[in-house]
């Protein structure tokens, strides 16, 4: 009732929220851009990419599909296919965090703001204590926005006038990062490890057994990420986690 | 500045589109209309690891093609894995991967 009036956090609280987020981003996009430059990209084009997708995994997929110069129709449907792959978290990120959301998100909001959820900011606006309005989330996804394209830009500002060799070694920046994302919570959890295990492995014997010459790049990304992660569920069911359950409940107590 | 020649401008636009578009309805159909949570324990652990198996999918093995050569991207790769092991900051790894395989690199050429 008094969420209509009033909401939880102020536009600065999200900002504040924000900054270490942006502050990551800055050097994860730098590596996007140095990819874009070494895709044959211009840093316009890199900036620009970055400015309509905000998403490392699903642009460097992209990037790395439009430097293969597949067919048209089939380069589209990859690109298709690849993204909503790539990027389905979102929607399940969207459907949770939906139900920690206050009355001031209306239609219109949800619309405009879906753009913002990333892994970062559905984390942080997900785990905060009371619901959150769409000033907290506006300034939440503005810094780590900002971030991003910044970041994009930079690097492939870097990336057309550093000399080869350097450019070369740069590019290893977001294949670290990636390394950096995936190593931790595949000590913890073994279905992670498993999933990141089997993905390498079928990467690779695509890649390596002539048999599978047939498949493009990008579809072998896809095939690979979806067999890993279903055999991975299959093996080593996630729980449901409590702060969801209770989440819904009361949601059904509202309603 | 150096486009492949064999991507259109009109074709690296549509490229561009498609892909935004995608990203976007991925977002902002579930975020509106549902506001149910996913049941099923299968999909929801499916989705979990997707992000994981993406991108080691995506590494490997593309990361020992990221250089000019294959040593330095072994030693980019070797850092890579040890600094993340030990849990190393997401920049510290990054930096940690392309400095090892800029000194490879510069060694071999001096040698």
């Amino acid at each position: 009732m008094q969420q209509l009036k009033k909401q939880a956090y102020t536009f600065q609280q999200g900002l504040r929220d924000g900054v270490p987020i942006g502050l990551g981003y800055l050097s994860v996009s730098f590596g996007l851009g140095i990819a874009a430059v070494a895709a044959g990209l211009s840093p316009l084009i890199a900036l620009l990419i970055s400015m309509t997708n905000e998403t490392s995994a699903g642009q460097k997929a992209g990037l790395d599909l439009i430097a293969e110069c597949l067919p048209l129709a089939e380069g589209l449907i990859t690109m298709v296919l690849s993204q909503l792959v790539i990027n389905l978290r979102y929607s399940l990120m969207g459907i949770s965090l939906s139900q920690r959301l206050d009355a001031s998100f209306t239609t219109p909001w949800r619309m405009l703001l879906a753009f913002s959820i990333t892994d970062e900011i559905f984390a942080v606006a997900s785990t905060k204590r009371e619901k959150v309005g769409i000033r907290y989330f506006l300034g939440l996804g503005f810094i780590p926005y900002v971030g991003w394209a910044a970041g994009t830009l930079l690097g492939a500002l870097a990336g057309t006038f550093l000399p080869e060799i350097v450019r070369g070694c740069l590019g290893l920046m977001l294949y670290g990062m990636f390394i950096a994302i995936i190593i931790p919570p595949a000590r913890r959890e073994r279905g992670v490890l498993f999933a990141v295990c089997l993905a390498v492995a079928l990467s690779c014997a695509f890649y390596f057994i002539p048999f599978f010459d047939f498949l493009s790049d990008g579809l072998a990304l896809i095939i690979a990420a979806v067999i890993s992660a279903a055999v991975a569920a299959l093996l080593f069911p996630v729980p449901s986690p409590d702060v969801d359950e209770e989440t819904s409940e009361r949601k059904e107590a509202t309603i | 500045m150096n486009q492949p020649l064999s991507m259109t401008a009109g074709h690296l636009a549509l490229y561009l589109a498609v892909m935004a578009l995608v990203t976007y309805l991925i977002r902002m159909i579930p975020f509106t209309l549902c506001r149910k949570e996913i049941k099923s324990v299968f999909f929801r652990s499916f989705l979990a690891y997707v992000p994981y198996a993406v991108l080691g999918a995506m590494t490997f093995p593309s990361i020992f093609f990221a250089t000019a050569s294959l040593p330095s991207a072994i030693a980019g790769t070797a850092v890579a894995l040890t600094l993340a092991f030990f849990r190393r900051s997401l920049l510290t790894v990054a930096v940690g991967a392309s400095g090892a395989a800029l000194a490879l690199e510069l060694f071999m050429m001096i040698l």
